[in-house]
């Protein structure tokens, strides 16, 4: 049975893009059939994030018109066989999306693939609505800070309200996902910390995703974070979030960067 | 061929009732005194009444169909546009003054400064004071209520099981109960009770407000903020206190 998911947040840069590709590639390796959907019209990303952006022909607004057919559009990548993508256009804006024709490219995606991952556009508007209307699961992506938690809590009241499941009265699974998680910054209480984040929005925790250095250089790699270093921090807090998407029962920690010998020797020394 | 009616004779036209929520404006003599006193008020308040529907209640002040026309006109120039008068005296009344409406029931009295002013004259209590009740009614709400939701209820008491967010409004007739947090706008007594009160079990809220008075979350002290509170109207002044 596949699944559909939207990535979505309200607020912008928080890792709504990073979070689609680093999921869905860890979940294409794990041997799942995955596509990852574009939805920002206008302003896409996911293409850069995932290498492809020099194949792009026809995207999503095609399909969604009708003047292409799905297989014309995805983009199988080139690492991993069963993750594809459907990028976005960037000429057109999120106006040439219409509700039939989304739900129709959705329709046809469920029966191609075991995971349909939609990146919302940040906002609330037509384009972040039409992400989240026909989706079976939700990913909210928040940084532990309170604009960004507020906007969360937006999205989520729209999740509830807006989307195809919530109107005939059945409920959205819905996920926090913590990214920019800075433990040390948190500590001393320049940042919320989970507890907080995790009060305010009331729901369950998919994965706590540590801030790191790593999470740019991959992006601008144009390679997913799970694949392009998959010992990093941030791969392997994506890869137990995936597992846990998955059902699997993964204890939930925060992934640390190794640290050199010497690092290590000295902390040990000091502990 | 009869093609004397368009419309199908088997397709009767349907009608429907509907109510809706209107300001009612009430003039008082003299005319010109409480015109000047309407644009002091909306000098603060600019734009207060753009594209919102006004009646026009004329059962204090005696007037005219002349008296009646200047009032229109005069209120039309300062772009307040009436939909209907109410107590009027229907024989002064033809096709170019808007429709006596009937019926009406006060709701919740629109404080003129929008801070209000304590020193409400007995009468303006007999207005404000709410209707007598029907049935007692009252909401539960069990799941958190989300930034930019508004939780309107405006026949009694709310109580939320969760939490109030940030960005969120609880408006409601009656009290207002919170057993989780509450970060957003709660305003209770919204049809004019000044006896509806506010509970939460832990205070982060925006604004409070009790029958139009309210104070906002700068005036929160150590002792009220993060703790669990109980909020009342006294003498017109909100009151905010920890709940023991």
């Amino acid at each position: 049975m596949s699944k559909v998911i939207v990535v979505t947040s309200g607020k912008g840069g928080v890792g709504k893009t990073t979070t689609t590709a680093a999921l869905g590639a860890a979940l294409a390796t794990a041997g799942q059939n995955v596509v990852v959907v574009d939805f920002d019209v206008g302003l896409r990303n996911l293409d850069l994030v995932m290498g492809a952006e020099r194949r792009v022909v026809y995207d999503l607004i095609n399909v969604v018109q009708g003047t292409a057919k799905l297989p014309q559009a995805l983009i199988r990548d080139k690492r991993i066989d069963t993750l594809s993508l459907l990028p976005a256009s960037q000429t057109r804006d999120k106006d040439a999306l219409t509700e039939e024709g989304v739900a129709r490219v959705i329709q046809e995606l469920r029966a191609k693939f075991d995971w349909v991952i939609c990146d919302s556009p940040a906002g609330i508007e037509r384009g972040a609505t039409l992400a989240m209307r026909f989706v079976d699961e939700a990913i909210i992506v928040t940084n532990p800070e309170v604009s960004s938690v507020r906007d969360s809590d937006r999205i989520i009241g729209l999740l509830d309200s807006k989307t195809e499941k919530a109107e005939k009265g059945e409920r959205i699974e819905k996920h926090i996902l913590i990214t920019r998680y800075d433990t040390a910054r948190a500590a001393r209480g320049e940042m919320l910390n989970i507890a907080d984040v995790l009060d305010i929005l009331s729901l369950p925790l998919l994965g706590i995703i540590p801030e790191s250095e790593e999470v740019l250089r991959a992006s601008n790699l144009g390679s997913p974070v799970t694949l392009n270093d998959a010992t990093s921090a941030p791969a392997r807090a994506y890869t137990d979030a995936a597992r846990r998407l998955k059902g699997h029962d993964v204890p939930m920690t925060i992934p640390t960067d190794r640290k050199g010998f010497l690092d290590k020797l000295f902390g040990r020394r000091a502990a | 061929m009869n093609s004397t009616s368009p419309v199908d004779a088997n397709n009767s036209i349907r009608f429907c009732i509907r109510s809706y929520i209107a300001f009612v404006l009430a003039p008082q003599a003299p005319i010109i005194e409480w015109l000047t006193q309407l644009d002091n008020w909306t000098r603060n308040s600019p734009g207060f009444f753009d594209g919102r529907p006004v009646v026009l209640d004329l059962s204090i002040v005696k007037l005219g169909r002349p008296g009646i026309s200047h009032l229109l006109a005069q209120l039309a120039e300062r772009g307040i546009g009436i939909i209907g008068l109410e107590g009027a005296d229907a024989s002064q009344l033809d096709s170019s003054i808007p429709p006596l409406l009937t019926s009406g029931r006060s709701a919740e009295r629109q404080d003129q400064s929008g801070a209000a002013p304590p020193d409400t004259s007995p009468a303006d209590k007999a207005v404000a004071a709410p209707p007598a009740s029907d049935e007692p009614t009252s909401l539960l709400i069990e799941t958190p209520v989300r930034s930019g939701q508004t939780v309107f209820f405006p026949n009694g008491d709310v109580t939320v099981l969760g939490s109030v967010a940030s960005g969120s409004e609880i408006i409601a007739g009656g009290s207002i109960h919170v057993y989780g947090t509450l970060r957003g706008r709660a305003m209770a007594g919204a049809k004019g009770n000044a006896h509806a009160r506010i509970f939460c079990r832990k205070n982060e809220a925006e604004l409070l407000a009790i029958n139009g008075y309210y104070r906002t979350a700068e005036e929160w002290n150590a002792a009220i903020r993060s703790q669990p509170i109980h909020s009342w109207l006294e003498d017109g002044v909100l009151r905010v206190a920890p709940l023991e």
